[in-house]
This record gives structure tokens, C-alpha cells and sequence, in this order.
């Protein structure tokens, strides 16, 4: 008994102080280990609450297990494992012990069954992960990593005062439902949404996933905002505002993602809006709408680190990543631009790959549940999809104009990694129905009948219309979105247009209060650090002067308790 | 022998302090302090035992009744600060003879020691009596010897650092001294029970009025509440290490108790919070005292000055706690004694052990110390978090208390300004962790090792003391909640 209620997160930290002690073989077997066995054990566990403890008086349930946390434990650990085995040529301590810990933290808060657990793997899962930025140790991943590190903080700092107010008001700290009620639930729902990279609390994400190690890109692409949507999809199934949330997330990404040239940063944009997807379908609350969340955060995990995967390799093997420098690698890169066109397949939601089998879910319930106009902007964001991270990543990588560089195939283990990513991406879309059997709701849906199908590929199929189209015209890559050319849908030119116009502007505010707001710090700053060390207030004073002061003090005090 | 225990846990350091110049050798010198030391510990941890079982001890000095003899009274709250000062006062001697070795002549050593003890004797004097003008008394004692302790220091600016201290705290015991002796001239006792009583019969009058504002304005010097904490950071960074790690971690905290006693026990919550503006005041005062005194110490650039700075942003929650005047409040506020003497005691222990290697603590040389010194980095990391208040160490459960005690009352602006320190905290312990961690050893930290056995071990006792309270709060809490609840007159 003992062995099936050990935490799902202890192998992982024991793990990563083994990763301190050991080297080389072992230190490697002993990484891959702990996934697989971890997995393996996840399995054997029955549903329920296993460890309760107590901490200052507060009941805690640092492990419950139930088909939620189960389904997002169990993809963590494959994720873990794919991750680990494509950073296994990496020789760099830091790297291997903070992407264990960020690993088990991202696992340990998924099975939390209170606030307080929460709140902690949450802090854990912050701290961590910055280490996987600073490691690729340049001063501009510095500074990307220290600003992630202080959006990371806050959004656990709001967690943390939220479940005060929660506790205030329940009495107990039990991480269920929580609801937009009070103040706390408010609270909490934006120490999510940080995470979550809702609009306008997204930059940390663009801002330094491009920035950390081509190996610690993969890793923090799987962990940080799967952690957020499954936090969203316990405490706030079925709130409304997170369709709108959702669909805005779905859709701004992509003016973003196309003029875009760090091609991981066109790939953090299209992370954003697949997570959108995910949080319409918690908004929207259905059985079916919350199987297609959490599928799509499984599949996305998959086909995301996949692709994250694939332009790691590019830049570990030229030491390029902007599109603009890049291309004609498929000549010299064969296998990698194959599992690469996989991703890309699977992100886009062509039938027969991952993304497919649980991108119509979310789609399908918000047509069900009477949110037509939420349906066409997510079709929107699709062929979007399709169009920056299908098309414009393999095609600016591996093809395009040759940009004459000429490498080689990437190590052995970077391309098993993504091996085993791509075969999963194709077997959960060829064979979806055991993805569906452990999904938290069992709701009998079949992605393959003839509508979806159809719509699907007519979808894609105009989008890559749209894309050579342009692109024989010489129109791309300048801003023109290319679902202007839809013609037969052609009424949702103005949609996108009104939106993109829309942004703009709304981008542009948004960034003069955040400037403004910087530089008045930064003025504070300069003016304290002026006097430093003796400023105003640091410098060694006179005796007179603290004298006058508690003459001073003395004086008021009595003339406060005389009125 | 338990008996007399209130009066031998003074007596003891007392009467050891001019034995100690008997001594030839330091060395022995200091292992007689510590077996001093160890004694006032264990005979105060037996009261502390024997309080919990039995309740407030009471005891009578040469058998003299109350109002005419001095008594000493030890109830819960008294008894954990006894504690507290006994045991930091113990540990940090540990590493006093380590530590002495390069900051002060062998031949002044003896007369550290014997004002060490001195020192100890006044604080654990203040803490145990039961007498207002015993207290005046005692105060004298740990500060003259302090002001000695402090001009010891290697730094020709501790001579500066000491007499500006010595004026501040001569005008904060003279106001004390006033306070008490006002509040003699209208009931006619100096015991803090007598007066407890008969106070409230003249409550009304300006003289009181008058004794209450020269007390707490003499206390809040003592405690270095902001903006009368001007004395504290000069101090704390020239005083020999030993003498900032124990000050730091005992000598605000005893302040702060002779303050709970007066406004609750003599003076009583209702004239001090009502016929008072006191709660304002103090918020204020401690907000501001957070506020500033931790953007100033981000801005340090002597690591000892930058943790004196900390302090005063620590007083300021505990001052905060305080006065918002509730039971959850309260116990934050005795909590946080405790706690931050563990937090501060290690981390002035650790400088301590940078001290003895680097002879300097600057920050912008501490490049690379965390590989050179781990040991004490970590230490010094550890004693950080804690005063960020990270889950799982101390500082985190004094602040959730602090936390839990504000929202009681609904004011959530203080809590977000209270947690925003927090965040403050965070930078000013970041910017250390930086240097010594991620940049490489500079010409002199790439050459020195470990610090000292005997500076590290009373170093980690602190550090792994931050952490198990910080798991395993059922001692502290309960004694402080009942402390808390004792004093708003709660019964538990």
C-alpha cells in the first residue's frame, strides 16, 4: 500500500538530487527512470484523496487523484520522459536539476488538492523554470528571465492572497470550484490567467520562451500554462467570460505570429492561441466542452513540444532562428523537416493527426451550446493556425529560398524525442478512442463523420490556397492576413480586419500606460539611487537630527492624545 | 533550585560577568561564558516548562511582599522572551570566540565577554521583572554595556556609531524614566501589578496622558521604529560581528516586550487603543517603517548595513501586528519575535563567517562566495527566504498570521502593502544572491575557503531552527496564541 500512495512529484525531486550526486550513464539512466516508473506507478493508483496532512492548523491534500489531474499527470510524465530524452546531450547541471524540479512541481500541482499545495508548486514551478531561461546564459535571457521571474511571483503572490480570502470566507482550503464570487474568486482567477497568458497578461510568455536553451524551450512550452488550464478547468468550469477570454486569445496571436521572425516566438504566439482554445472550452463547461479542453492540453503538449522540439534542432544545429535567415535546410535536415511537417500537420488539425480528434471537440460544443459567432472566430483562428504554424514554420525552416547554410542531422536523441512525439501525434489521430477512454467524461464523440471531416479540410485547403497565393505574388510576408482571400467566406474579411484594427489600438494604449508606468519607477529609482548610499534616507545622520526627530515625535504624540 | 529560577537566570550572568575577568586565556574565558549562557538557557526553558504546566510564576526578591519588595513575574509571554534571549544569547556565544580571533585584540577580549554578559543580564532582566523601575534599571544595564560592546569594533566609526547610540538611548531611557516615574507620582507603586490596578482610577488625567506619551516615544526609540531608528544602522554595521548578531537578534525584540507589557498589561487595551490615537500612529509609522526602511536596504552596499536596514522593515511589521489589536495580530507579532531572531541571528552568524574570511562584507566582493563558501551562502540564502517569508520557514508563518490577523479586520490595503515588503524583500536578498552566486570569484573570494567549524555550526543550528518552525508550528503558535489571548484578557 505504502508504495502506490508515494506523491506523483517525489521521484522527481528525489530524482533531481540524485541528478546533483551522479554523472554521465548513471545520471542519464537515472532521468529517463523516473518518468517511465513515475508513469507506470501513476497508473496503478486508485481515484482518491492519499495524503492528508496538516500544516498551522490548516487540513491539506497535497496528492488526490481524480480523472482530471490523472489525464494531466499522465501526459506530464510523457512529456517529462520525451523532454528528457532530447536534452540528453546536454552536459549542464543547472539545466538537468531545474527541469527536474520544474517537471515535478508542474506534476505535484496538478494532484494538489488544496490552495496551499497549490500555491507552492505554483512558486516552485516559477522559480524553476527561470533557471531553464538564465541557462542559456546570455544577458538578454537574463533579463527576459528576470522579468518572467517577477510576473511569475505576482500571479503566486495573487494566488496566495487569494486563498487567504478564500480560507476567510470557507473555512477550509479545498481547490474545487471556486467560481468569480468575492473577492477571492477574482483574485485567484487572475493569478491563473497570468499563467494561463491570458490577453494582456501574456507578454511574459513571447517575451522569454524564445529566449531560454533550445532544450529549455521544449520543456517550459509543456509545464507552465498546461499547469494554468487545468488549474482554470477545476476552479472555473462553465464561467462564461472565459469564452470571450478564450476567443480573444485564439484569435490576436495570429496578426502576431505572421509578421513574426524569431520563428520560437511565432511559436510561443501559436501556443497562446492554442490555449485559447483549451480556455473556450472551459468557459463553455459541457462535458464535451471540458473533454475537448483537456485533450487538446494533451494533444497540444505533444504536437507543441514537437514543433518546439524541431526548431530547437534548427537552432542547436546553425544557431539560427529567424526566418528570414533560414531556409533550404531540407536538403541537409531530411528527417528533422519530416517530424517538423508532423507537428505542423497535427497543430493545424488535419484529420488523421492528434490536433484534429480534440480541436472539434471544443469547436463542436461551442456550436451545440449557441455561441455561432465564437464558432467562426475559433474557424478563423484555425485556419490562422494552419497558416502561421503549419505553413510558415517548416516552409521559412526547410524550404523557402536557400539560405545556403548546410549542417547536419541533429544528435540521435534529439531525433528519437521526436520520433516518439510525431508516432503519438499520428497514432492519437488515427486511433483516438484511448485518449478518449481516460478522459474525465465519457460523452460517445466521434470525431470522424463526414461534416467535420469536410469542413476541416476545406478549411485547410483554402488556407494553403491563400498562403502560395500570396506568396507567389510576392504579398508575404507583409501584414496582409491571409484569410482576406477566402472568397467564399468572404464576409469574414471584415471580422479579422475590424479586429486587427482593434488591437492595434488597443495595443498601442496598453503599452503607453505600461511604458509610462515603467518610467515612473525607473525615475523613483534613479532618484533614490542618486543618494545612495547616502541619500535622504541612508546617509549617517547627525546625533542633532535624531534628536529633533524624537523631540519631534514626542511633540506630536502628546498633542495627538491631548485633542 | 527551580524555585529561584526567575531570579538565577539574571543572577547568574550577573554575578559571572565580573568573574569572568579573572580568566588569563580568552579561550577559557569564553567557555566559562558558555557554560554561563547554557545555564540561563536551561534554567529558562525549565520556567518556560514549569509556566506551562503551572501558569505565571511569582516570585518575591529576598521574600519582600509585592508592593514594598520587587517582584518578579514570569507568565507566558515573558517566559518565551526569556527563552528567546537566552537561547539566541547562547548560540550566537557559540561562535564568539571563532568570530573574535580577527576582530578584536587578545587583550580586550576578557572585557567583551564580561559586557556580553552584562548585556545579556539587562535583557533578561527586563524581560523577567515585575517592576517598572526594575525595568529603567535593567535597560541602563544592557545599554551601557551594549554601547562598550559596539565601540569595540575594529572600524574607527564604531567609536561614532557607539556615542550616537549612547545619546539616543540615554534620551530613550530618560523618557522612560520619566514615563515611570509619572505614572509613581499618581499611584504611588512601581509594581506592574499594583499599577495595573490602580491606574485606571486616574486614567483620565494628563499626567498619565503625559507619562504615556513619554513611554512609548522612549520605547519606540529602543525598538528603532521608524523614523527614530536612526541610531540602529550605524550600529549594526560597525559593531564587532558577534555584537550585531546578538543585538539584531535580541535587543529590538526585549523592546518590543517591555512595549506588549505596558500598553496591554499596565496600561490596558482600552486607554491605549481607545483614549489614544495610538493604533494610527503606529500603522503609519510601521508601514512607512516597511516601506522605506526596505527600499533603502535594496540600495545598501555593506551587506551588514543592508540586514540593520531589514530590521527596521521587520520592527515595522511587528509594530504593525501589534496595532491592529487583535488576537490573531498579536500572536503574529510575538511570533515574529522568535522568529525573526532566528532569521536574523542567522544571517548576522553568516556574516560573521564572510567576516572572518573576507574581513569585509561589501557587496560588490562578494563576487562568487557561493562557490567558495557554500556552506555559509546557503546558510545566508536559507536565513533570506525565511525573511521573504517563503513557505516552509519561518518567516512565512509570522506573516500569514500578520496576514490573517489584518484581513480579520478588513484592511486590505494593509495586507497588500504588507505583502508588497514581502516582494521588496525579495529584491534586496536577490541582490545578494546574485553576486555571490553568478558571478565568478573575483582575486580574493576565489582564494578563501569554509568558514570556521564553530561559526558554521551555531550558524546552521539557526538555519535549520528557521525551518523546522517554519514546518512544525505547534510549539510556537500555541504558546504565542496563548500569550496573545492572555493578554487580550481572552480566556484560552
Amino acid at each position: 500500500m505504502w508504495m502506490t500512495e508515494l506523491p506523483a512529484f517525489l521521484p522527481f525531486f528525489i530524482g533531481a538530487f540524485l541528478v546533483l550526486m551522479l554523472k554521465g550513464v548513471a545520471r542519464a539512466a537515472v532521468m529517463l527512470a523516473i518518468p517511465v516508473l513515475g508513469g507506470i506507478h501513476l497508473m496503478l493508483i486508485p481515484e482518491g484523496l492519499h495524503w492528508q496532512t496538516e500544516l498551522m492548523g490548516m487540513a491539506l491534500t497535497p496528492y488526490r487523484v481524480d480523472s482530471l489531474s490523472l489525464v494531466f499527470g499522465l501526459i506530464f510524465h510523457i512529456a517529462a520522459f520525451i523532454n528528457i530524452v532530447y536534452s540528453l546531450h546536454v552536459k549542464d547541471t543547472l539545466q538537468q536539476f531545474s527541469a527536474m524540479i520544474y517537471a515535478g512541481s508542474a506534476i505535484g500541482a496538478v494532484f494538489s488538492g488544496d490552495l496551499l499545495s497549490l500555491f507552492l508548486f505554483w512558486e516552485i514551478l516559477a522559480i524553476s523554470s527561470v533557471f531553464l531561461i538564465w541557462a542559456r546564459r546570455t544577458q538578454r535571457a537574463y533579463n527576459a528571465g528576470m522579468r518572467y521571474l517577477i510576473i511569475q511571483v505576482l500571479s503566486g503572490v495573487l494566488l496566495l492572497v487569494g486563498s487567504v480570502f478564500y480560507w476567510r470566507t470557507h473555512g477550509n482550503l479545498d481547490f474545487n470550484g471556486i467560481g468569480l464570487e468575492g473577492t477571492y474568486g477574482w483574485l485567484i482567477f487572475i493569478a491563473f490567467g497570468i499563467k494561463c497568458a491570458f490577453p494582456m497578461l501574456h507578454n511574459w510568455l513571447t517575451d522569454a520562451y524564445p529566449e531560454a536553451t533550445p532544450t529549455g524551450t521544449v520543456f517550459l512550452s509543456a509545464f507552465t500554462t498546461k499547469v494554468a488550464v487545468y488549474a482554470l478547468a477545476r476552479g472555473y468550469p462553465g464561467t462564461e467570460l472565459l469564452i470571450y477570454i478564450g476567443v480573444t486569445m485564439a484569435c490576436f496571436p495570429i496578426f502576431f505570429a505572421v509578421i513574426e521572425n524569431d520563428l520560437r516566438r511565432v511559436l510561443a504566439y501559436s501556443m497562446i492561441n492554442q490555449i485559447g482554445f483549451m480556455v473556450v472550452g472551459i468557459g463553455i463547461g459541457t462535458a464535451l466542452a471540458l473533454n475537448g479542453a483537456v485533450s487538446h492540453a494533451f494533444n497540444d503538449i505533444l504536437f507543441k513540444g514537437l514543433l518546439f522540439m524541431s526548431m530547437g534542432a534548427v537552432l542547436h544545429m546553425t544557431g539560427e532562428i529567424n526566418g528570414s535567415k533560414l531556409g533550404g535546410l531540407y536538403k541537409s535536415m531530411p528527417k528533422t523537416t519530416i517530424l517538423c511537417i508532423i507537428g505542423a500537420a497535427s497543430i493545424s488539425a488535419f484529420p488523421l493527426f492528434s490536433g484534429f480528434v480534440s480541436k472539434s471537440m471544443v469547436m463542436t460544443a461551442a456550436l451545440e451550446e449557441g455561441y455561432p459567432v465564437i464558432w467562426l472566430l475559433l474557424l478563423f483562428s484555425a485556419a490562422g493556425v494552419f497558416h502561421h504554424a503549419g505553413i510558415k514554420i517548416p516552409y521559412f525552416a526547410f524550404f523557402a529560398h536557400d539560405s545556403g547554410i548546410r549542417t547536419t542531422e541533429p544528435p540521435n536523441n534529439m531525433l528519437i524525442a521526436m520520433g516518439i512525439a510525431a508516432s503519438l501525434c499520428v497514432f492519437i489521430g488515427s486511433y483516438p478512442w484511448l485518449l478518449y477512454s481516460i478522459l474525465p467524461y465519457d460523452t460517445g464523440y466521434n470525431p470522424y463523420d463526414a461534416t467535420h471531416v469536410l469542413a476541416q479540410t476545406q478549411l485547410l485547403f483554402f488556407s494553403a490556397l491563400a498562403f502560395v497565393w500570396l506568396n507567389l505574388k510576392g504579398m508575404y510576408p507583409p501584414e496582409l492576413p491571409s484569410v482576406n482571400l477566402d472568397v467564399e467566406w468572404f464576409y469574414r474579411r471584415l471580422i479579422p480586419d475590424a479586429l486587427k484594427v482593434t488591437f492595434a489600438r488597443i495595443w498601442r494604449i496598453d503599452a503607453i500606460i505600461r511604458a509610462s508606468f515603467m518610467r515612473l519607477l525607473q525615475s523613483l529609482l534613479n532618484f533614490i539611487s542618486r543618494h545612495e548610499p547616502d541619500g535622504v534616507l541612508s546617509r549617517a545622520h547627525l546625533s542633532s537630527s535624531m534628536v529633533i526627530w524624537s523631540t519631534l515625535i514626542l511633540a506630536a504624540f502628546l498633542l495627538l492624545s491631548f485633542i | 533550585m527551580l524555585a529561584h529560577a526567575p531570579a538565577l537566570t539574571v543572577l547568574v550572568p550577573l554575578l559571572a560577568a565580573p568573574l569572568s575577568l579573572v580568566f588569563v586565556k580568552s579561550r577559557h574565558c569564553w567557555i566559562f561564558c558558555l557554560l554561563v549562557t547554557c545555564a540561563s538557557l536551561v534554567l529558562s526553558s525549565l520556567m518556560l516548562g514549569q509556566i506551562l504546566d503551572t501558569g505565571t510564576i511569582i516570585y518575591t526578591m529576598g521574600g519582600w511582599p509585592a508592593p514594598w519588595g520587587i517582584e518578579y513575574r514570569v507568565d507566558l509571554l515573558n517566559g518565551f522572551v526569556l527563552l528567546l534571549v537566552s537561547l539566541l544569547g547562547f548560540i550566537v556565544m557559540m561562535a564568539a570566540d571563532s568570530s573574535l580571533e580577527k576582530e578584536i585584540d587578545t587583550d580586550k577580549r576578557k572585557f567583551f565577554y564580561s559586557s556580553y554578559l552584562l548585556c545579556l543580564t539587562g535583557m533578561l532582566g527586563i524581560t523577567a521583572t515585575g517592576d517598572a523601575f526594575n525595568v529603567f534599571v535593567f535597560l541602563e544595564i544592557s545599554s551601557l554595556s551594549t554601547y562598550t560592546l559596539i565601540a569595540m569594533g575594529k572600524d574607527r566609526k564604531a567609536l561614532w556609531a557607539s556615542y550616537q547610540y549612547l545619546i539616543m538611548g540615554t534620551i530613550g531611557a530618560t523618557f522612560i524614566l520619566i514615563g515611570i516615574g509619572l505614572m509613581y507620582a499618581m499611584t504611588g507603586t512601581l509594581n506592574m501589578h499594583d499599577l495595573s490596578i490602580r491606574l485606571p482610577e486616574v486614567e483620565n488625567t494628563r499626567t498619565v496622558f503625559t507619562a504615556f506619551a513619554f513611554f512609548m516615544v522612549g520605547v519606540c526609540l529602543k525598538l528603532a521604529l521608524f523614523p527614530l531608528h536612526l541610531w540602529l544602522p550605524n550600529a549594526y554595521t560597525y559593531a564587532p560581528s558577534i555584537v550585531s548578531a546578538l543585538i539584531a537578534a535580541t535587543a529590538t525584540k526585549v523592546a518590543v516586550y517591555v512595549m506588549l507589557r505596558f500598553v496591554f498589561t499596565i496600561f490596558g487595551i482600552e486607554f491605549s487603543f481607545e483614549h489614544m490615537p495610538l493604533q494610527e500612529v503606529l500603522i503609519a509609522l510601521g508601514v512607512a517603517g516597511v516601506l522605506t526602511s526596505s527600499i533603502i536596504a535594496i540600495y545598501q552596499t555593506n551587506l551588514k548595513r543592508l540586514a540593520a536596514y531589514s530590521s527596521v522593515a521587520q520592527v515595522g511589521y511587528m509594530i504593525i501586528g501589534f496595532a491592529i489589536g487583535n488576537v490573531t495580530g498579536l500572536t503574529a507579532t510575538i511570533l515574529h519575535l522568535f522568529n525573526h531572531a532566528l532569521m536574523k541571528g542567522a544571517l548576522f552568524l553568516a556574516m560573521a563567517g564572510i567576516m572572518y574570511r573576507l574581513g569585509h562584507v561589501e557587496i560588490k566582493n562578494l563576487q562568487g562566495l557561493g562557490r567558495t563558501m557554500p556552506l555559509t551562502m546557503a546558510a545566508f540564502v536559507v536565513g533570506g527566504l525565511s525573511l521573504i517569508g517563503v513557505p516552509l520557514t519561518v518567516g512565512f508563518v509570522s506573516k500569514w498570521y500578520l496576514v490573517l490577523g489584518i484581513i480579520e479586520q478588513g484592511w486590505w490595503l494593509l495586507a497588500v502593502l504588507v505583502l508588497f515588503g514581502s516582494l521588496l524583500a525579495l529584491i534586496y536578498i536577490w541582490r545578494v544572491i546574485e553576486i555571490a552566486y553568478f558571478s565568478p570569484p573575483n582575486a580574493s573570494t576565489s582564494q578563501v575557503s569554509e568558514a570556521p567549524a564553530m561559526i558554521l555550526i551555531p550558524t546552521w543550528i539557526l538555519v535549520l531552527g528557521n525551518i523546522y518552525f517554519g514546518i512544525d508550528t505547534d510549539l510556537t503558535v500555541g504558546i504565542t496564541s496563548l500569550a496573545a489571548q492572555s493578554l487580550f484578557g481572552v480566556s484560552p
